[in-house]
């Protein structure tokens, strides 16, 4: 069912080129490091803000309608915020120097090695959210904390260290790029298994040269192990492989292939660990509240979320702990238990929770896009003002300054979210159960819970 | 049996279409005037959701609280904007049913851009056809690939 793209040889001397993918990172840096001055140096009000509108709107936009459900980490491939620190950890751009510099390249500690602390990180960020979406300063200081924390990681840790395990964006793209349509893999197995240097995972300074082994591609570069810390050969789902090409320029006998595949593949064996279960309902349940807050017409509600630090502030950082922590992990648990319990299987409950929480994956991706559709469509009209006058000055680069907001198709919205929601549920209950039958469960509770929260979907949305 | 399934494929396909598209039973209330006195404030429009029949004259009396707030109507396009302290007027005929947003078009702070109110325009439709697909979409899971596990004996 898959379809490999890299035999084009057009496509595939694209993804290797250094200078092409450099080029990219080149315009993603500069507006990186745009968006971080114009927090700084703007105007403060947030929808006159280049920072503000092309990050919380524009980026927004493009990352969860479009690179994660269809390129999974596509974005990350990229992402300008690990680049400094990586050029620096390698001490160089493109290809591998002769003499590598000295940094201290420590593994991340083994109890570490999760995404919890991504959770927590993207949990903190997400209290925060009506503050960071709205004020260019912060948005500025979050952004410039990542770049810099990317910076110094890379000059302590081994390879993407801050990627893999800190990123809160990585985090969730990981999971929903399960979800995605496009993978990269090797061709077969067997090749990896008889391959000594594995320059994929290790690297390689200089083009391999295995005299004899008429199986060697001369295509091959001299490149970087896998900066994402991922073995290609065990790779079996997308939620870490960050697309960076290495492996597909290191690989010295040809076997690394980018497909595309259809939606869900990855997802057709459950998840076995619990950071990443949690990733599921952390996502669902933000998408929810986020519904409630920005969407609704609660005024107290958005002020509360607004004002960090104050008693009402507190009471909405509760409620969003307990929702996302604690009530629909609990009901998600009471779903399974009965699922369980009709079943008379031999599983543990918890191996169970963390199985039938991948049906939550493509669930929260579609609240995820409902939700956005909203905010997106009402508020894309900014766009081409802030382009025009990114810092609030008075500027008028492009003539679009002046521009009036205007919403964006918002008459069609009802019907797609809804559309999009009730797919989302689909999607979650065919997931729910193949995770089902692989633990011999059955997945009605699950489903059941899944048609619940969409309702409240629908009920905040529409 | 692969049949069958595409059969009541075809059956869940077409009930969904008559969910989405199928007219329902109108509300017939004679059109009247309905004035509305809105206060808005940052961020939120006192009350935030107005209902109304459809081809009722409605007028919105906008009461700005604090700083200068707007009101665009969403479907409508229609839009008024108060001054501090200021009171402004916007009629228009609701002849267009279903649930409509209307939103703060004068920046006015940090949460602008969520600053939303709702109009019902007679019923909204969606959220009924909603919860109707949404039951339709779980039931037909359900009913088109019925492999749930067997029991294991202990």
């Amino acid at each position: 069912m898959s379809f490999e793209i890299t035999r084009f040889p057009l496509i595939k001397s694209l993804l290797k080129n250094r200078w092409s993918q450099l080029l990219v990172w080149f315009v993603m840096l500069v507006g990186f490091l745009w968006a971080i001055m114009s927090g700084f140096a703007g105007t403060p009000v947030g929808n006159r803000n280049f920072g503000i509108v092309f990050v919380w709107i524009a980026w927004w936009a493009v990352l969860i309608l479009v690179a994660v459900p269809f390129f999974g980490r596509g974005w990350c491939a990229v992402c300008p915020i690990p680049l400094p620190g990586e050029w620096i950890q390698r001490g160089a751009i493109l290809e591998p120097p002769a003499k590598k510099p000295r940094w201290l390249n420590l593994r991340w500690p083994n109890k570490l090695r999760n995404i919890w602390l991504q959770n927590l990180i993207f949990t903190l960020v997400a209290l925060f959210s009506s503050v960071i979406l709205t004020t260019p300063k912060v948005t500025a200081i979050v952004l410039a904390a990542m770049f810099f924390l990317a910076i110094g990681m890379s000059m302590i840790f081994e390879r993407r260290t801050f990627c893999r395990y800190i990123c809160p964006v990585s985090g969730f793209i990981g999971l929903y790029a399960q979800a995605a349509p496009f993978e990269l893999r090797v061709k077969d197995k067997k090749v990896c298994l008889s391959c000594n240097d594995k320059p994929c995972y290790n690297g390689t300074s200089t083009l391999l040269q295995v005299q004899g082994d008429a199986r060697i591609n001369e295509g091959s570069q001299a490149g970087y192990g896998c900066p994402w810390d991922v073995f290609p050969g065990g790779l079996t789902k997308n939620t870490y492989c960050g697309l960076c090409m290495e492996c597909l320029r290191t690989c010295p006998y040809d076997n690394i292939a980018v497909n595309t595949r259809p939606f869900s593949a990855d997802l057709a064996k459950p998840s076995t660990r619990m950071d990443e279960a949690f990733k599921a309902f952390i996502m669902l349940g933000a998408a929810m509240i986020y519904c409630g807050v920005f969407l609704g017409p609660w005024g107290n509600l958005k002020l509360a979320a607004y004002s960090a630090g104050t008693l009402p502030w507190i009471e909405y950082t509760a409620v969003f702990l307990v929702f996302l922590f604690g009530l629909l992990p609990v009901l998600f648990l009471g779903a399974v238990w009965i699922g369980k319990t009709l079943a008379k299987a031999a599983i543990t409950l918890k191996k169970s929770f963390i199985a039938f929480a991948t049906a939550l994956v493509p669930l929260g991706l579609m609240f995820w896009i409902a939700f956005s559709l909203s905010f997106v469509m009402t508020n894309v009209a900014y766009i081409l003002s802030s382009l025009s006058d990114p810092f609030g000055w008075g500027w008028n680069l492009f003539g679009t300054a002046s521009l009036a907001w205007q919403p964006f198709l918002t008459t069609h919205l009802l019907p797609i979210q809804m559309l999009v929601l009730v797919g989302g549920l689909l999607w979650a209950g065919r997931t729910a159960q193949k995770a089902g039958a692989e633990i011999k469960i059955s997945p009605v509770p699950v489903i059941v819970f899944s048609t619940l929260a969409t309702l409240a979907m629908l009920g905040l949305l529409l | 049996m692969f049949r069958k399934q595409w059969f009541i494929g075809f059956l869940v396909i077409l009930a969904g279409a008559v969910i989405v598209f199928a007219p329902l039973p109108v509300h017939a209330a004679l059109p009247t005037h309905r004035t509305f006195r809105v206060e808005a404030s940052q961020f939120a429009y006192d009350p935030g959701v107005l209902d109304v029949n459809p081809g009722d004259t409605v007028t919105i009396e906008l009461v700005s609280m604090d700083v200068v707030h707007g009101l665009y109507l969403d479907g409508y396009g229609v839009s008024v904007t108060a001054d501090p302290g200021q009171t402004a007027q916007l009629t228009f005929t609701a002849d267009k049913t279903g649930s409509f947003r209307f939103r703060c078009n004068v920046t006015c702070g940090a949460l602008h851009p969520f600053m939303i109110g709702k109009i019902q325009v007679g019923r909204n439709t969606w959220v009924w056809r909603g919860i109707a697909l949404t039951v339709l979409g779980a039931l037909a899971i359900l009913i088109l690939h019925p492999n749930l596990p067997k029991a294991k004996a202990v």
